[in-house]
C-alpha cells in the first residue's frame, strides 16, 4: 500500500491510541497546515477528541505538562510544532526529562514523545529552520527520532507511544510530510536499526530525516556516472545504529555523510568520527560531510538553496571521494 | 482537629528541624558535598500540606525540598543517605539533595530548576483526570518562582484545562539572594493566580502548622471536588541563607527576639498547639522522638555504604 508521510503518521497515533488509553495528545498540529494533513488526522480527532488538549503557545508548559503525565503513568505525545520552537521548551526537553530516569536511581521513567516539525522548509528563514538532531543527541538519556520514508513515520511513531520507556523527539520534516511510499503495519521496526535502502559498491551514503531522499536522488545521478552507490537511512540517530553503518563503509571504503545540521558539531560529525575510530583500516578515503553551511538560514530563496544540502553536492563530494580527489 | 492529627503535624515540624539542622552539621564537618538549600523556616509547610493530602496524590518538589519528602513520609535513613551520596540514598546517590523522589510515597519529580516542577505538576495532574484516580498534584516552590515563564505558562495551561493541581508558594520574600520588593512589583502573589483564573488564598502566618493544613485541606477538597487548580500562597521567613554558607544572608539581618516567635515554625507551632490545650509534657516526648530518630538515621547513614562508580553508566535509558 502506498500512502503519504503524513497518513502513515496519522494511522500510527490512530492506531496506538486505539491499543492504549494512556496515550493522550497534547495540541493538535501535527500534519502541519497542509489540508492533507488536516483531512489525514480527522479520524484522530473525531474518535479522541477527549484524549487531545487545545492549547496555548505554551511549548515550556506543555513540554513540562507532557513530562509530568510520563511520570505519573500516562503515554503524551506533545505538539511542539515547527521545530525552532523546541527552544521554547528547551529547559524540560533537555533537562527535566531525560534526567529523571537515571537521577533517581531508576524509579522514574518518562515515555514522553515530543514532536517537533524541524528542518529548513524553504522560505523560513533563521527562525523557523532549525534541525535539531545534533543538539538533542548530546542529551544523555533522550531518544532522538529522524523518520525519512512513509514506514519510518508509522514505525517509530507506533514505538514512541506503544513500547517507549524514555522520552523521545521525534523530528518531523515538513518537506517529508507528502512524500509517498509503502507501508505494511504487520510489524514497526523500532529505532536503532538503520536501513539499507539502497546497495552498492564504491561508496555509501549516509542519510536521515531529509537527506535520505537527497542521497538516493544522487545514487541515481551517481550510477549514470558509473559509481555504484550504497544509501544508509539512519532513522534514528540516538540510538545510532554504529554496527550497520561500519558494515556498509567497510563494505564501500568510502563514506559521505548527508545531514541537515550546521556543519560544524552537527550529527555528521559524530558520525564521522564514529566511522573513523572504528573502521579506519578499512577506510580508502576519510568521512566526508556534506552539511548546512555554518550560517543562520537566510530567507531569500537562491541564498537559502546556496546553504543548504542537495543532491548535486552529495554527487560532488562522492564524485571527489571515488576519484581519489580527497584522500 | 484530632490530637493525633495535632501531634502529627508537631512531630514533623520538629523531624524537619533535626534533619536540617543535621544536614547542616554534615556540611560543616565536610561529609556533604555540593549546594544544599535548608528549609528551617519553612517546616509547616511541608508539615501542614503533606498531611491535608490523600496517598493517591502526587507531590512535585524542588531544590528546597528536604521537609516536603519527609512529610510525604520518605524513609529518613534513605533521604539523609541520599544527600550524602550513599548507595543506600532514596535514589542510590545519583540525584543528591536537590532530586530527592519517592515514587512509592507520590513523591514523582524533584527538580533543581526553580520553576521547573510546576509544568511537571500539570501532567501529574492531567493523568490523575485520564486514570481516574481522584487525586490532585501539589507542587512546592517559592517566590522566586514567578518571574520565570513556566510560572505563568503553568498557571494559564492548569485554569485552561482545570486541572487539579494546588500550586503550594513559600513565600519567603526573597529569590536566591533578591528580596521580593526588588524583584517584582506584584506585593500580593495571589493576584497573579486569580488573573489566571483560579481560587488563591494566602496563609499569613505559615509558620503555624495547623494553620496551614486547615488552608491546604479546604484548598485539597476544592481542587478533588473539580473545582480546578489553586493557588495557596504561604508567608513564611527563610531562617537560614539561600544555602548552607550562604555568607550574602547576613545582609537581610537576623530577626529579632519577638518575630523569631511569630516565624519560627518550631516555637510557632507549639504555641498554637498549647493554646489548643496539648499537654506540654506529651509535645516534649514527641520532640525528643524526633530527634533521636533523627539522629539514629544520620548515623546510620554515615556508615552506610558510598555509592558504587560500577554502574554509573546504567540506567540513562529505561
Amino acid at each position: 500500500m502506498k500512502v503519504r508521510a503524513v497518513e502513515a503518521l496519522a494511522r500510527a497515533i490512530y492506531e496506538a491510541m486505539e491499543r492504549n488509553a494512556e496515550i493522550i495528545l497534547l495540541g493538535d498540529g501535527f500534519g502541519g497546515l497542509s489540508p492533507v494533513a488536516r483531512e489525514a488526522f480527522r479520524p484522530v480527532w473525531d474518535k479522541f477528541g477527549d484524549r487531545v488538549m487545545t492549547v496555548s503557545i505554551s511549548e515550556l508548559g506543555l513540554a513540562g505538562a507532557g513530562t509530568g503525565a510520563a511520570l505519573a503513568g500516562c503515554r503524551p505525545l506533545v505538539d511542539l510544532s515547527t521545530g525552532s520552537f523546541i527552544f521554547q521548551a528547551w529547559p524540560q526537553v533537555v533537562n527535566e526529562a531525560p534526567n529523571f530516569y537515571y537521577m533517581t536511581g531508576g524509579q522514574s521513567c518518562v515515555p514522553v514523545t515530543f514532536y517537533s516539525l524541524a528542518g529548513i522548509r524553504g522560505a523560513g528563514a533563521a527562525q523557523h529552520s532549525h534541525a535539531t538532531h545534533g543538539m538533542l543527541g548530546n542529551v544523555p538519556g533522550l531518544r532522538v527520532l529522524v523518520p525519512a520514508t512513509a514506514q519510518d513515520f508509522y514505525d517509530l511513531m507506533m514505538w514512541c507511544l506503544l513500547e517507549s520507556q524514555d522520552p523521545s523527539v521525534f523530528l518531523s520534516h515538513a518537506l517529508l510530510l507528502l512524500e509517498e511510499g509503502e507501508l505494511q503495519t504487520d510489524v514497526w521496526n523500532p529505532p536503532g536499526r538503520a536501513a539499507v535502502l539502497r546497495e552498492g559498491m564504491d561508496v555509501t551514503l549516509v542519510g536521515m530525516s531529509v537527506t535520505v531522499l537527497r542521497c538516493l536522488k544522487a545514487a541515481e545521478m551517481l550510477r549514470e556516472r558509473g559509481v555504484s552507490a550504497e544509501v544508509v537511512n539512519l532513522r534514528s540517530v540516538v540510538p545510532l545504529d554504529v554496527e550497520t553503518l561500519l558494515g556498509s563503509a567497510r563494505r564501500t571504503g568510502r563514506v559521505v555523510i548527508a545531514d541537515e545540521c550546521h556543519r560544524t558539531f552537527g550529527a555528521g560529525a559524530e558520525i564521522a568520527a564514529t566511522i573513523a575510530e572504528k573502521a579506519w583500516r578499512e577506510l580508502k578515503a576519510p568521512p566526508v560531510r556534506v552539511a548546512t553551511a555554518d550560517v543562520p538560514i537566510p530567507f531569500s530563496p537562491p541564498l537559502e538553496e546556496r546553504v543548504i544540502v542537495t543532491a548535486e553536492r552529495v554527487v560532488e563530494a562522492a564524485l571527489e571521494l571515488c576519484e581519489g580527489r580527497r584522500s | 482537629m484530632t490530637p493525633e492529627l495535632l501531634l502529627g503535624l508537631y512531630r514533623q515540624v520538629c523531624r524537619i528541624r533535626y534533619f536540617e539542622v543535621a544536614v547542616e552539621r554534615l556540611i560543616h564537618e565536610g561529609k556533604v558535598r555540593g549546594l544544599v538549600h535548608v528549609s528551617i523556616g519553612h517546616e509547616a509547610v511541608a508539615a501542614g500540606v503533606c498531611a491535608a493530602m490523600a496517598p493517591q496524590d502526587y507531590l512535585l518538589t524542588g531544590h528546597r525540598g528536604h521537609g516536603h519528602v519527609l512529610a510525604r513520609g520518605a524513609d529518613l535513613y534513605r533521604t539523609v543517605a541520599e544527600i550524602l551520596g550513599r548507595a543506600a540514598g532514596l535514589c542510590g546517590g545519583r540525584g543528591g539533595s536537590m532530586h530527592l523522589v519517592a515514587t512509592e510515597k507520590g513523591i514523582i519529580g524533584a527538580t533543581g530548576i526553580v520553576g521547573g516542577n510546576l509544568p511537571l505538576a500539570l501532567g501529574a495532574a492531567y493523568t490523575s483526570l485520564v486514570l481516574r484516580t481522584g487525586g490532585a498534584a501539589v507542587a512546592f516552590f517559592g517566590d522566586g518562582a514567578v518571574g520565570n515563564g513556566a510560572f505563568h505558562e503553568s498557571l494559564n495551561l492548569a485554569a485552561l484545562w482545570r486541572l487539579p493541581v494546588l500550586f503550594v508558594c513559600e513565600n519567603n520574600e526573597v529569590a536566591e539572594f533578591t528580596r521580593r520588593e526588588e524583584h517584582t512589583r506584584v506585593a500580593r502573589l495571589v493576584d497573579l493566580a486569580r488573573v489566571y483564573g483560579m481560587s488563591a488564598e494566602r496563609v499569613a502566618e505559615g509558620a503555624d502548622a495547623v494553620a496551614v493544613y486547615e488552608a491546604a485541606r479546604l484548598a485539597l477538597e476544592l481542587v478533588r471536588g473539580g473545582g480546578g487548580p489553586y493557588f495557596l500562597e504561604v508567608t513564611v521567613r527563610r531562617l537560614r541563607g539561600h544555602y548552607v554558607g550562604d555568607v550574602r544572608a547576613t545582609r537581610r539581618g537576623a530577626l529579632e527576639e519577638r518575630e523569631i516567635e511569630k516565624w519560627d515554625p518550631v516555637l510557632r507551632t507549639r504555641r498554637r498547639l498549647e493554646d489548643e490545650g496539648m499537654r506540654k509534657d506529651e509535645l516534649d516526648v514527641v520532640m525528643a522522638e524526633a530527634e533521636r530518630e533523627v539522629e539514629e538515621a544520620v548515623e546510620r547513614a554515615l556508615a552506610s555504604k558510598e555509592a558504587s562508580a560500577v554502574n554509573v553508566e546504567a540506567e540513562v535509558y529505561a
